[in-house]
Formats: C-alpha cells, sequence, structure tokens
C-alpha cells in the first residue's frame, strides 16, 4: 500500500473532524465558521482532484483501495476510489464551495449548526462515494440523510417543517427497506463487501436466487426513493423548493448519490457473467426512468414557481440517468454520465439563482421567510449588503438563460453536448453491442420531448420574470452570491469547452465499472498491511 | 421456531405500516418505531437461528466455527438500532417543532378542509 492510497480516507475525515469541530462554537464565530468549513472544501476538492489524477494515470487499474483498520476485504470495510468515484468527488466539492460561498453573507449566520451540519452532509456524500460494502453505505446514507434533516430545517419556517415531516419519514422508511434489503442479501451471499458479493452471486441456485432478486429489488426501493424515480419521488419538488437555496443545491447532488448507487451495485453485481442473474432488473430502471422523465416533464409544465420547477428538473435529469442505466451498454452509459455532470452543475446553479430572482418580485420577500427569531440570532442578518448592482438585472438575466439553455439542451451549453453525446451512443452503440431498439427510440423521444417542456417552463418563467415583471427597483445583490452562480456557469461553459478530455475520461470509468472482475481482483487481493517485524525496542 | 418468528416480525411490520399511513404524527413515530424493531428481528433472524449459541469463543477454549453464533448480524443489528434511535428521536423534536409552529400535530402541518 503506497502513501497514495491513505489519500481514499481523506473525503471522510477530513468533513468530520471539521464538523467535529465546528459543533461546540457558538453563535458569533461566524467568519471562523466559514472560514474553517470553506478551507475544508478546498481541501477536499484539491483531495479529489488528486484522486481523480491517480486513479486516472497514477494507480495501476485505475482504482486505489483502502481497507479501513487494515482488515483484508471480505472482513473489513473497503473503501474504493476510482475513476468514477473520484469523479462524483469532484463534482461534489465544486458544489460544495459554491454552497458555501453562497451562504456566506446569510443563510450560514442563520441558526447555529448550519456549517457542522454541511460539513457531516458532505462527509456522508463523500463516504457513500467511496464505499465498496453494503452495509458500511447504509450508515454513510443515513450520516448524509440525518444532516440533510438538519439543513432542510435551516432556517426554520412553517413551510419547511411541512416538507421535513413528510422527506423525513420517507426517508426513514426507505432506510428499513434499505436494512431489509441488506439482510435478505447478507441471508443468500454471506458477504457485504460488493466485490465479494460480485462473484458470488453468479454462484447461487434454487430458492437463495428468488431471495437475492426479492432482496435487491427492496434494497433498491431505497436508493430509488433518494433517486426520486417515479412514483417513489412525489415527495421531492415540495422538499427541494422549500430548504433554503445552499441547501438545495447540495440535495440536487443527493438525488444523484441513489443513482449512482444503483450504477454501482447493478453493474457490479449483475453483469453479464452472473449467471442466472445476469441483468436483473435493467428493464425496470429502464421503463421506471423513462417514466419518471414523464412524471418530471409534466411536472415542469404543470408548475410556476421557480423552486419546483428546478425539483423536477432534478427528477428530469434523475431519471434519464436511470433509464441509461438500464439500458446496459457502456457507450451509453459513459454519455450519460457525461449528462449527470452537466445536468447537476445546471440546477444546482438554478437553485443557487432561484432567491436572487426572487428579490425582483418582492423584494425583502426573502428576508421575511425567515424566522430567525426562532434561534433568538443576537446580530440578525442584516439586508444583503452592497447597494443594488446597476447591472443586477443583465446579470440575473444572462444567468438564468444560461441555466435556461443547459437544463433544457440547446446548444451552445453543456445540456446540448450531452444530450447529443446520448443520442449519438444510443443510435451508434459500439461494433458489439446490439443495434438500437423501440426502447432506444422511446428514451430518445423522451429526452426531446422533455427539453421541449423545460424550454416552455422555463420560458415562460423568464418571461414572466424579466420582461413583464414590472420592476421597481433593481434587486441588491451580494457579490457573494452572485459569484457561486457564475462559478457554476463557468464550470458548465468548461465542461462545453473541455467535453472531449472530461469525456474520455467518463467513459474510461465507464469502462471500468463494466468490468466487475477488475473489481473482484483488485479489492479482494489486496493484503492487509503485515504487522511491523518485532523491531528492536528502545533501549 | 422460524413460523413464530416470520409471523411476529409480519404481525409487528404490518402493525407499523397502519400507523405509518395514519394521519396525526405521534401515529406516524409509533408506526416507525414498530417498523424498525421489526426490521431489526429480521436483521437477526437472517443469520441463521439458534439456541445457545455464543457469537464469540469462549476464553480458555478452542476455537470451533460451526458451534457459533454468526456475529456478522449482531454487528449490524447494533448499528441499526443506534442509527433508528437516533433518527426516530430526530423525527421526534421535528414533529414537536411542528406541533408548535403550526398548531397541529396532523402529518401536512394543516387541518384538512371539512
Amino acid at each position: 500500500m503506497t502513501w497514495t492510497e491513505h489519500l481514499v480516507i481523506v473525503p471522510v475525515l477530513l468533513p468530520l473532524l471539521c464538523g467535529a469541530a465546528l459543533a461546540p462554537l457558538t453563535q458569533g464565530w461566524h467568519r471562523l465558521k466559514f472560514a474553517v468549513a470553506y478551507a475544508s472544501a478546498l481541501g477536499l476538492l484539491a483531495n479529489a482532484v488528486a484522486l481523480a489524477w491517480l486513479a486516472d494515470i497514477g494507480w495501476p487499474h485505475g482504482m486505489g483501495v483502502y481497507l479501513a483498520a487494515n482488515w483484508a476485504a471480505p472482513f473489513g470495510i473497503a473503501l474504493v476510489a476510482d475513476r468514477l468515484a473520484a469523479g462524483m468527488l469532484v463534482l461534489t466539492a465544486l458544489l460544495a464551495l459554491a454552497a458555501l460561498h453562497y451562504a456566506q453573507p446569510r443563510w450560514g449566520r442563520i441558526g447555529v449548526h448550519f456549517h457542522p451540519l454541511f460539513q457531516f452532509l458532505l462527509m456522508g456524500i463523500n463516504g457513500a462515494f467511496l464505499t465498496h460494502d453494503l452495509f458500511n453505505l447504509f450508515v454513510f446514507f443515513e450520516v448524509m440523510l440525518a444532516a440533510s434533516y438538519g439543513l432542510l430545517l435551516h432556517g426554520y419556517n412553517v413551510e419547511r417543517l411541512r416538507a421535513s415531516l413528510h422527506y423525513i419519514a420517507v426517508n426513514l422508511v426507505a432506510s428499513l427497506f434499505f436494512l431489509i434489503g441488506v439482510a435478505l442479501i447478507y441471508a443468500t451471499t454471506g458477504t457485504l463487501n460488493m466485490a465479494d458479493m460480485a462473484g458470488r452471486v453468479g454462484t447461487l441456485s434454487g430458492d437463495d436466487i428468488a431471495l437475492l432478486k426479492a432482496g435487491v429489488a427492496i434494497l433498491s426501493l431505497a436508493f430509488l426513493v433518494k433517486a426520486a424515480m417515479w412514483p417513489l419521488g412525489f415527495w421531492l419538488p415540495t422538499t427541494y423548493a422549500a430548504a433554503c437555496p445552499p441547501v438545495a443545491a447540495m440535495l440536487v447532488l443527493m438525488t444523484k448519490v441513489g443513482a449512482y448507487a444503483i450504477l454501482r451495485v447493478w453493474l457490479l453485481a449483475f453483469a453479464d457473467g452472473a449467471g442466472p442473474l445476469a441483468h436483473y432488473g435493467y428493464d425496470a430502471l429502464l421503463w421506471g426512468g423513462m417514466a419518471t422523465i414523464v412524471f418530471g416533464a409534466a411536472g415542469m409544465l404543470a408548475t410556476d414557481t421557480a423552486g419546483r420547477l428546478a425539483g423536477y428538473a432534478a427528477i428530469v435529469s434523475s431519471g434519464t440517468l436511470l433509464a441509461v442505466i438500464g439500458y446496459g451498454e457502456p457507450a451509453v452509459v459513459a454519455a450519460g454520465l457525461y449528462y449527470f455532470v452537466a445536468s447537476t452543475v445546471a440546477i444546482a446553479a438554478f437553485m443557487l439563482l432561484i432567491e436572487l430572482v426572487d428579490r425582483i418580485r418582492t423584494p425583502g420577500a426573502a428576508m421575511l421567510a425567515l424566522t430567525a427569531e426562532v434561534y433568538a440570532v443576537e446580530d440578525t442578518p442584516a439586508e444583503p449588503k452592497g447597494r443594488g448592482v446597476p447591472a443586477a438585472m443583465a446579470i440575473l438575466a444572462l444567468a438564468f438563460a444560461a441555466c435556461a439553455l443547459t437544463i433544457a439542451g440547446l446548444p451552445p451549453l453543456s445540456g446540448f453536448v450531452a444530450k447529443f453525446g446520448l443520442f449519438h451512443a444510443l443510435v451508434n452503440p459500439g461494433p458489439h453491442a446490439a443495434p438500437i431498439g423501440p426502447a432506444g427510440w422511446t428514451l430518445i423521444a423522451l429526452v426531446i420531448v422533455s427539453g421541449l417542456a423545460a424550454i416552455v417552463s422555463l420560458m415562460r418563467f423568464g418571461v414572466r420574470t424579466f420582461w413583464t415583471a414590472g420592476i421597481v427597483a433593481p434587486p441588491s445583490l451580494h457579490g457573494a452570491e452572485v459569484l457561486p452562480v457564475g462559478a457554476l456557469l463557468l464550470v458548465s461553459v468548461l465542461l462545453t469547452v473541455g467535453a472531449q478530455p472530461v469525456s474520455d475520461y467518463l467513459a474510461r470509468a465507464s469502462a471500468d465499472i463494466h468490468r466487475p472482475g477488475l473489481y473482484v481482483d483488485r479489492v479482494l487481493r489486496t493484503p492487509a498491511v503485515p504487522n511491523p517485524a518485532p523491531a528492536a525496542e528502545a533501549p | 421456531m422460524e413460523i413464530v418468528l416470520a409471523l411476529g416480525i409480519g404481525i409487528v411490520f404490518g402493525a407499523g405500516i397502519w400507523l405509518v399511513l395514519r394521519p396525526r404524527t405521534f401515529q406516524v413515530l409509533i408506526g416507525l418505531m414498530l417498523m424498525s424493531y421489526a426490521v431489526n428481528l429480521f436483521i437477526f433472524a437472517m443469520g441463521r437461528l439458534a439456541v445457545d449459541r455464543p457469537p464469540l469463543t469462549p476464553a480458555g477454549t478452542a476455537a470451533d466455527p460451526t458451534a457459533l453464533a454468526d456475529p456478522v448480524p449482531q454487528a449490524l443489528v447494533l448499528t441499526a438500532i443506534v442509527i433508528g434511535f437516533a433518527t426516530t428521536a430526530l423525527y421526534l423534536v421535528v414533529m414537536i417543532g411542528a406541533r408548535g409552529m403550526a398548531g397541529t400535530d396532523h402529518v401536512d402541518g394543516e387541518e384538512p378542509e371539512e
């Protein structure tokens, strides 16, 4: 084990330690809290970039394995950083930086525990991306969810309470399903390590197959609730619309954690070599994903509030990803991963933008939404500092247009590249793949129709807001709030400009996860570090 | 023993589902607790049922893996209980907050219109 493999544990440890350090700080230490949290997010970004570089070039087989507490694989907990996981870590760190920066002038100052909870959320998300053990995945999911419950309630008002009552209950029940699924998988395969499980799935027979199928189906319910597959995603728009903007931006990423878990478990356990269980459930994912796209597109058309609009956009993007996983071709999954990154960045930017746009309509309404007195905050956050920027309207309108173009998938931004790549991969899946069938054409049609729905609803919202709003005064914007939106849109532009290297990287990541044998070998054969030789005692 | 345990888990879980679907938050909370008890028992049962088998080797005896109970489900249940308690307690706090702020204990945060 080289020293670089110790970097794999950093994305879990760093936010854990920062969160723990911040938790005892009471009100009034806002600058310190922000500085520590921001430094932690910067560290995570640097670490994630290093991991991505190492996974791509530095490590053999493109993955680093960290055996927690030095127990060899099937018995201990293995953390695995491969190209896909490292890419997700980079995305998480980028979104976290943007959300924290956005929260700096106002949201981070309300209440006491925004920053510690945010760090724990990061720890849960990062851990879920890295872990290679089903029960550990449950633990990281719970850490992530528990932090998200707290963050959803952040800046406590009745609307948020109502949303959380549903969100928490739904997710608690989903966690119970997660446990039932894990228990059934343990009963049939006798292991919780995902690589070990992949090796054993093919050898099952008789009743065990039926039990494992039931177990995995129940387990996937928990992931699909998180990934908001129709009809399990009914809770999502209300919840996301109720959350405060920096939290909503992170929630958009959490939807993708569910889809990521599905991607991981399915491609590892039910690949071609899995005997009678090969490709189990792919059809359900494909058609379920398409139903989700329809649900999300219909929702976008039906709603007129920006928060719900963004929530339904997240559902559409999640549904597309699930359908792509169910389609089951490596080239399509590679294109789907690019779509995943592009749409997550765009929707997160939109979530941050919404609050700024709302200030046009009713200046000060955002302040009324807060009930800071619940926390008896002494230094009540003032109205956003700074004068109304004269160009505020232009900035907002441009940022909105960029978000809308990316979400709808129109040229020239990354959304278009993503959808074009997806269609290209669907029509030309590669020399060894089956030609496109009715399911593929349906998927293409649905993605196009959902793009149309997105254009219609976003344009309607844009016209009402920027054109005919009858604006009295330009909204006052704080530089620290505009900057992260701009940064995320810049990432979107960079994704477009650098589409070739990014999609090459994601294609390699997709090729990796389609070779489960590689994982099984690498994870199970990584030896524990031997005990140091009984060195001569110090005299 | 299997059939008794299976029936027990089924009844508790079923009662939990019924309560979770009720309109008052307190009933939902009790339902969640019942469901998590049932799930914990279920995890235990998945490690195969046996009577009088220690999960670890007693001190001073030779290790005989066939005589041991499976320790993994016990570790899993322990973790699941801790997490389940914590999240249920959190829900209780949210519930109390909702009761205070919304003035009703309906799960929608408002009384349904008659």
